[in-house]
């Protein structure tokens, strides 16, 4: 299990490396640079040392050896910094650099693959690899790249010039070291337990305020406040008794390591003072010693700090490889037909479809339209009416049969042109964030001034579009939140009508528009429609009864098909739901 | 921040103690030197072995009561600043409870969620740093100064000229790159953005072919982004370099001077170790310094944000009203030439509604999206004022009443379908505490829910998730129906709350509530006809005024309007048989 781990940590390490090879050159150069720093940083105290050896007492200062060693202390300091910054600049680049190529290798991938992966995977977990999973690497990276291999440098190298200078001394600082690292990881395995608790009180917390704060206005309507406050209240007492401890826990490590280092630092001072006595060594190795001892533990102490936050970036990386290698969508056929414009006759054959092997969905559907027809698709929520969309647009694949467009099964027409003929509108609106000019000239990105001010007209959003602040210039932020739900679906309809396809697919498109616009958009729709193939999911049986045919759904199931007045003759599902309209 | 520190009114010892502990726990540190200097000088010089070894005590014993008083610092700190943090997030959540729509549509329920979370942390955060640092850095720069002060005067000069030149450099390293680094923040969002919207928005873009061009558009953010962190990063990169620099430069010279000095006889050998051993000291707390500079702006920032909200006062109250007595028996709600918007400077959202309910009535409100259907119904249980006019229930303006004893006799359904975590039962019970399982049956029957709850195996105790995710929409809202009706208020509110019902539930929905409860009021919102067509009164909303009023039947002949609406929802037939 253990072995499996490292394993599988290594081959995610090489999957990371392999991400830097384009910028091999820095990390050659981070190496170098941090090689340099490190060994003329340690080399410092001991010129520093040499120098006190020569300040001995009254009248005893060696002036004239003083200098040359003051001025390589000084060249040394100066070419350290240096090489400091730039060995940061190096990681700053390689860092970045690096993980920008991950996000827009996995960002490529979500537009590649099969829409398949999106749906099942679930958006919410896409977008936590691809925006906290992505931070968590870099974090790691530019951490581990500037630290790790400088403190283990550091580490090697403090322990080769003491050993230089006197090896008894030496044998005390690697001893006593050791137990900093010992407390810290014994501290950090009693905190975990309480940062445990405490982020779950802390998750408990946040969701009765996303819960009450978020639906705050239904806690009036309620007058819930007090007991709101009450419920919230217990969680927080809870989560200052938890938060306490953790804090305090976890802060023992600093003052606790620290301690340690001063162990060392008397250890250091008492013997080296003994062997200075001894003549061992001189008084100013003694004070390079000691400010060995002072920096020594720090790398030990970074170290284990930089290990957990890479492991955390390891865990991370693999989540976002597993959508970096995830299997793209078959690509179109070599010989696939660019569909110029189809004649709007759509052909589905022994369709057959499902989304889980063991619950077929669609069984045999036939379905000959012609062009200029109407296709109305109703039934309850949730009975499956996206699927037909998935379909057509061939967001998904059929199993089995075959669908057919102008005559050419849809798997010899290349995706984009398949989809360029077809204009949708959905029940989830969708704006990009940017102007109302943009999202209008989404699917036309030259349209000009007039066209889209024509297209505007005709989905009767004009009107609204000059009263906003910046007319067509107005930037629609954060999906659109600036303005309302029925505004967003005109602007929907208008980006459709600006490319007037020759197959239109209309998904509930109309619910949340008032009563008076939805008459005028019915008649920009009319007009849209004629000679041109309709595919209308709908929960308004007015718009259905002019269907040429019409396609009853319930659970996932195409469960009968004919027009309105074959369906009310027939007496089945759909003349009960059509019936139950006009109950009471 | 200094604002929010009244929340650390209940732990004023602590925050006091706190740092004085911090304070001595650094003495301790800076004698370390002064004690190193007199192994040298005494120890060393004179072979005293026995001098040595109990100074190497003494460094232990400082060791250890600083290691006693850093932990008991570190234990005030933080029981002050969880105090601070319970304290104002109480107070927060109160605070916000007390807001009206107005504020709530103002700021966003989003904003409020993170203030209450994100924010109110990092200030915690911050004042648990500040506890813990914010006095021990400037300390120990001051307490090296004067240690070395008290070695020699005149080398004391070194350290004056060098800890401001420190503490300038991180100055102006962090104040070049503190503000970029929000500027990065932003662009991080940015690109967050993208990546959401791609999400949500994969079949749209594919319906257009538009990958590419998303593509394109999101290498461009992600490069400037990188190119931002690459600019500012090479800047933030200066700071250990640069001070690196300056600290040694100042370690020169205490070696240069203070050998000249030493020839003098006025300092000994070890006591240029010490002053060296300083000038360490004071660099580390600078550097220390530092990072809590940078805490202390987010957590500072926080606070700035989270004053915003104290700032917002509610532009509803109750305040000073006591509980009053129906002086109108026959009318439930009577609206008198209300007007409303819903900022001074906007346009009118309702204007001049006239109108009444009677008691025991079923008013049905009918009209497009933003014609002010839900607007209207907001009025009724205050949840904002009437900008003219005024509203009366039972008789008596709304603005007259204590909240609960407005809306205890008002039930509303909201038009989102919001259900809390928790039982069914639970969520029952919001209408009424002490609701028995038997009035909860009943209610689920009329809102038609009784039987999918039955065939839930746990029935009552089903456990509802977050934000009723376990549900359909449908059900949903039939359990927000049933919730109100549990309440067993006068008025109950339908704020089109059946969209996600089909014809024929939504249908039995209305009959039951007819039937099974006398004497209610009841307020039906809706964009279907069939949904209004049989209440006693029906108001036609259009552009915030109603422009017709009356029953199906009349309005069908005098409301042109109306008659198209219908006409687009009922066959020409039906429209036809109603008119007569």
């Amino acid at each position: 299990m253990k072995s499996r781990k490292k394993t599988e940590e290594r081959s995610v390490l090489m999957r990371i490396l392999s991400f830097t090879k384009p910028y091999s050159a820095y990390i050659v150069f981070t190496m170098i640079f941090a090689l340099i720093s490190v060994a003329l940083t340690l080399y410092a105290p001991i010129l520093t040392g040499d120098a006190i050896d020569l300040i001995i007492e009254k009248g005893k200062v060696d002036f004239a050896g003083i200098i040359p060693i003051l001025i390589k202390f000084a060249v040394t300091v100066v070419i350290t910094a240096l090489a400091q910054w730039l060995m940061n600049l190096c990681t700053n680049k390689l860092t970045y650099m690096t993980v920008r190529d991950i996000r827009e290798q996995a960002f490529e991938k979500i537009q590649r693959v099969p829409l398949k992966f999106i749906d099942s995977q679930g958006q919410g977990d896409i977008l936590s690899r691809m925006i906290t999973d992505v931070e968590q690497v870099s974090d790691g990276l530019l951490m581990g790249f500037t630290q790790l291999f400088s403190g283990i440098v550091t580490i090697f190298g403090t322990i080769g010039f003491m050993l230089s200078i006197n090896v008894k001394i030496t044998l005390i600082v690697v001893v006593i070291t050791p137990l900093s690292l010992f407390v810290a990881s014994f501290i950090a395995k009693r905190t975990f337990n309480m940062f445990k608790i405490q982020s779950e009180t802390r998750g408990e917390m946040t969701s009765l305020i996303e819960e009450m704060v978020g639906n705050q206005k239904v806690v009036k309507a309620f007058s819930y406040e007090d007991d709101a406050e009450e419920k919230f209240d217990v969680i927080n007492k809870k989560l200052q008794e938890c938060g306490v401890k953790a804090l305090f826990y976890s802060a023992l490590t600093n003052p606790s390591t620290r301690f340690i280092n001063g162990l060392v630092y008397s250890g250091v001072g008492v013997f080296g003072a003994i062997s200075a006595i001894g003549g061992n060594i001189s008084v100013g190795q003694l004070s390079c010693f000691l400010s060995y001892a002072n920096q020594y533990t720090k790398p030990f102490n970074e170290i284990s700090g930089v290990i957990t936050e890479l492991q955390s970036a390891f865990a991370s990386a693999k989540r976002i490889f597993e959508i970096i290698d995830a299997k793209e969508q078959t690509p179109d056929a070599e010989n696939a037909v660019e569909l110029e414009k189809a004649d709007g006759r759509v052909e589905l054959k022994d369709v057959k479809f499902y989304y889980d092997p063991k619950i077929p969905l669609i069984e045999d559907l036939n379905l000959k339209v012609m062009p200029g027809q109407r296709i109305a698709i109703v039934g309850p929520t949730g009975c499956g009416k996206t699927t037909i969309i998935n379909l057509l647009m061939r967001f998904y694949d059929v199993v089995g049969g075959e669908i057919s467009v102008s005559g050419y099964p849809v798997k010899e027409i290349t995706r984009d042109s398949l989809r360029g003929n077809y204009g949708m509108v959905l029940q989830e609106t969708w704006l990009k964030t940017g102007t109302v000019f943009e999202n209008i000239a989404y699917g036309k990105p030259d349209a000009t001034m007039e066209e889209v001010e024509a297209a505007a007209k005709a989905a009767h959003c004009h009107g609204f579009i000059k009263r906003l602040p910046k007319g067509y210039d107005t930037v629609l932020s954060d999906e659109g939140e600036n303005i309302s739900q029925g505004q967003k679906q005109l602007l929907c309809i208008a980006r459709v009508m600006l490319c007037l396809p020759p197959m239109l697919i209309l998904d509930e498109a109309t619910s949340s528009i008032d009563t008076r616009t939805e008459i005028l958009i019915q008649q920009a729709f009319d007009r849209m429609m004629e000679g041109r193939t309709c595919f209308i999911v709908a929960h308004r049986l007015s718009t259905i009864r002019g269907a040429d045919c019409i396609l009853v759904m319930d659970k996932g199931h195409v469960i009968e098909k004919g027009t309105h007045e074959e369906l009310l003759e027939k007496g089945g599902f759909y003349a009960k739901i059509y019936n139950s309209q006009f109950a009471v | 921040m200094f604002k929010l520190f009244k929340y650390l009114k209940g732990y004023v010892l602590q925050s006091i103690l706190g740092p004085l502990f911090k304070m001595t726990e650094a003495t301790f540190e800076l004698i370390v030197p002064v004690v190193m200097a007199k192994i040298i000088d005494e120890g060393i010089k004179n072979g005293e072995k026995h001098f040595i070894f109990v100074m190497g005590a003494v460094l232990v014993l400082l060791g250890l009561l600083g290691l006693a008083c850093s932990l008991t610092a570190q234990y005030f700190a933080a029981k002050a600043s969880m105090g601070f943090g319970t304290a104002l997030r109480k107070d927060l959540y109160h605070h916000i409870n007390t807001f009206s729509h107005n504020e709530i549509d103002h700021i966003g329920t989003s904003t409020l969620v993170t203030r209450m979370t994100s924010d109110i942390n990092q200030a915690q955060t911050g004042v648990n740093m500040f506890l813990r640092l914010f006095l021990r850095s400037p300390f120990i720069v001051i307490g090296a100064v004067i240690a070395a002060f008290l070695i020699n005067v005149k080398l004391t000069l070194i350290f004056v000229i060098a800890s401001p030149v420190l503490g300038l450099i991180i100055y102006l390293v962090m104040s070049y790159s503190i503000p970029r680094y929000t500027k990065i923040q932003k662009k991080v969002d940015r690109v967050s953005l993208l990546t959401r919207e791609n999400l949500v928005g994969v079949r749209v873009i594919r319906a257009f072919s538009r990958q590419d061009e998303e593509i394109c558009e999101f290498k461009d953010n992600a490069d400037n982004l990188m190119k931002t962190q690459i600019i500012v990063g090479r800047i933030s990169a200066l700071l250990n370099p640069a001070t690196y620099v300056v600290v040694n430069a100042a370690i020169l010279a205490i070696i240069w001077f203070g050998g000249v000095t030493v020839n003098v006889g006025d300092l000994t050998q070890g006591e240029v170790i010490a002053l060296v051993n300083y000038m360490s000291q004071i660099l580390l707390a600078l550097v220390a310094l530092a990072n809590l500079i940078v805490i202390l702006t987010k957590a500072s920032a926080c606070s700035v944000r989270i004053n915003e909200i104290f700032k917002m006062k509610s532009s509803v109250t109750d305040e000073n009203n006591a509980e009053v007595k129906q002086t109108d028996r026959e009318n439930s709600v009577v609206f008198k030439n209300v007007s409303f918007r819903y900022n001074m400077g906007g346009d009118y959202a309702l204007s001049g509604l006239d109108f009444t309910a009677k008691k025991g009535q079923t008013i049905g409100i009918i009209g497009g999206t933003g014609s002010g259907k839900s607007t209207l119904i907001s009025l009724i249980p205050r949840f904002y004022d009437a900008t003219e006019g005024e509203i009366l229930v039972d008789g008596v303006n709304v603005k007259e009443y204590p909240f609960t004893q407005l809306r205890d006799k008002i039930a509303v359904v909201p038009q989102k379908a919001v259900l809390f975590k928790g039982t069914v039962r639970d969520n029952m019970k919001w209408g009424k505490a002490d609701a028995t399982d038997e009035e909860i049956n009943k209610a689920l029957e009329i809102a038609q829910a009784k039987d999918f709850i039955e065939e839930k195996p746990d029935g009552l105790d089903t456990m509802i998730m977050q934000n009723g995710r376990n549900l359909s929409g449908g059900q949903r809202q039939r359990l927000t129906i049933a919730r109100a009706i549990v309440k067993k208020s006068e008025i109950l509110i339908l704020d089109d709350s059946a969209s996600a019902l089909d014809y024929e539930t939504d249908a039995k929905l209305r009959k039951a509530i007819a039937n099974e409860i006398k004497g209610l009021t009841v307020f039906i919102v809706s964009q279907r006809a069939a949904a209004v067509r049989n209440a006693d009164k029906i108001l036609v909303l259009d552009d915030g005024k109603i422009i017709g009023e009356g029953t199906h039947r009349e309005l069908l002949r005098n409301c042109p309007f109306y008659k198209e609406i219908c006409l687009t929802q009922l066959t020409k037939e039906e429209v036809m048989r109603d008119e007569k």
